[in-house]
């Protein structure tokens, strides 16, 4: 039986690590993951979770010193954001390369300057191709599930890849919500254990990261295309079988009113919830609109996409973060992408908006979708609007 | 033993390119992009093994005689040998192809 608690969203992660009993905890605190790794720091410095905590000097070292405990097939966690996430970013390719399964949460933050400790989707795109499963969450509840279902993936002997959980940075981190969460008894039966196939070990010895030469780097790299790409597979199954086991299910497009809406709005992350409230609202107007929430980023879920927008007229995309001088949303160009091949295709209008913390209200989406419409049927000198900027 | 890395496709990789077979790197050839090789005059060496001590790539050898010799698989041209052996045993000459 679940246990029903009111909890920020932050220490429920940290639950979640030591439910799914991580063996190693390497992270730097930073805003706002902050609370998470603070409270895996408390927990394992009261007893209550026997692993070990490293506390390392910055997110480079916080990467870099997962790899190794990944690579002995320790059950390996951490946490950034931002900056921090930036820091560690040449090692992230490494982990992923080398198909070592660690578990991260990203507490999404803006990228300096000006500096902004609050969130937008500025890390998460910096990181699209570092070869790592990335995944959005919406709600607390969903973070508790995905932090569970992260391990289970990520170990898993046909993926071994390591994965980001998504959380919006203080939208979400910093919420206190009534959640549910599972007894040990339940994670234990749902997590196996991790099997970590070519680990270190002595008695026989292996050469992990070593170097390409030009006659076989292309190969190692469409290894981990062909291995990325196949993970899907097993993402789905796990979230069906957590569904099973716990009653709430996910997948890697999520709909709301989509079905047969001449017009839709696609989102990620926390602000889906609101986004429906102004779906609902415009519902109630007369208006044709519903919503699509993309969950998982990587792997791009195409066929999914594909499939749910494929009767609609209009696709409005609201990014959080800005490809400065490029197509503007980068989630909108990659849907942009996705639908070239498509025939009949919806009108694809981008918006950037809900940068650096900056809230976009319920109005606020109403605004955006029918100021797509208009776009949508008159047209647009520019690649994008950036929603709600003073001119 | 595994195959060689030209003859290897994507399928034959084994998870995160781990390399299962220790000393495999030792069949990994590294002297063809050396540009000048060493050439011996081997009736004025006096066996001293200077050169050996130097090479830093390790690779000099005694030959059948007992002459030291490099291993051109893994020689990189470098002529820390030549400018080493004190009774000038050793000529670089440029690689020509
Ligand atoms: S040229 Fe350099 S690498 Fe080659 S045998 Fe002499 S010292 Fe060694
Ligand atoms: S340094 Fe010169 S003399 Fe000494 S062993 Fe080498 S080649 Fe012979």
């Amino acid at each position: 039986m679940a246990i029903k608690v009111g909890m920020e969203v932050s220490v429920a992660m940290g639950e979640m690590v030591k439910l799914a009993s991580a063996d190693v905890i390497a992270a730097y605190p930073i805003t706002p993951q902050t609370h998470i790794v603070e409270h895996l720091a408390e927990l394992v410095a009261d007893g209550e979770l026997d692993a070990e905590f490293i506390a390392v000097e910055s997110e480079h070292s916080a990467m870099s010193a997962c790899l190794g405990s990944a690579a002995v097939g320790a059950r390996t966690f951490t946490a950034s954001a931002g900056q921090g996430l930036e820091l560690m970013h040449e090692v992230l390719y490494v982990a992923s390369a080398m198909r070592l399964p660690i578990v991260m949460a990203v507490a999404n933050r803006a990228l300096s300057a000006p500096l902004s400790v609050w969130g937008d989707h500025s890390d998460v795109m910096a990181v699209r191709d570092t070869g790592w499963i990335q995944m959005f969450t919406e709600n607390g509840q969903e973070v508790v599930d995905n932090t569970l279902c992260a391990f289970r993936i990520a170990e898993h002997p046909r993926v071994l890849l390591p994965l980001m959980v998504h959380l919006d940075g203080f939208h979400l981190s910093h919420m206190i919500e009534p959640l549910l969460l599972p007894e040990q008894s339940e994670v234990d039966r749902f997590l196996p254990p991790n099997s970590y196939p070519l680990s270190l070990d002595p008695a026989r010895p292996v050469t992990m990261g070593d170097f390409a030469p030009p006659v076989i780097y292309t190969e190692t790299k469409w290894a981990q295309e062909v291995n990325l790409r196949a993970s899907k597979e097993v993402i789905l199954d796990c979230w069906k079988e957590f569904g099973d086991a716990f009653g709430r299910y996910y997948s890697p497009v999520e709909s709301y009113h989509s079905e047969g809406a001449r017009v839709l709005l696609l989102t990620m992350g926390s602000f889906s919830e609101t986004a429906m409230l102004a779906v609902d609202s415009l519902r109630s107007q007369g208006v044709d609109v519903g919503l699509v929430r993309l969950r998982l980023w990587r792997p791009f879920p195409f066929d999914e996409l594909r499939q749910a927008v494929k009767e609609a007229e209009v696709l409005i995309v609201l990014d959080r973060a800005l490809s400065v001088g490029g197509p503007g949303g980068p989630v909108c160009s990659e849907v942009k992408a996705a639908l070239y091949q498509v025939e009949p295709r919806p009108k694809v209008v981008s918006f950037v908006g809900g940068l650096g913390g900056r809230d976009i209200t319920v109005s606020g989406f109403e605004e955006i979708i029918k100021r797509g419409m208009d776009i949508a049927e008159k047209g647009s000198a520019s690649e994008f609007e950036m929603f709600g900027v003073r001119e | 033993m595994v195959k060689s890395e030209s003859e290897m496709t994507w399928k034959d990789l084994e998870v995160g390119c781990i390399a299962t077979e220790p000393g495999s790197a030792r069949r990994y050839r590294t002297g063809d992009w050396r540009s000048q090789r060493p050439t011996y005059e081997f009736r004025k060496c006096i066996k001293c093994a200077l050169c050996q001590i130097f090479c830093p790539e390790g690779c000099i050898n005694q030959n059948a005689e007992g002459y030291f010799e490099a291993d051109l698989y893994y020689c990189k041209g470098c002529g820390i040998c030549a400018r080493e052996c004190p009774t000038g045993v050793i000529t670089m000459v440029e690689e020509k192809e």
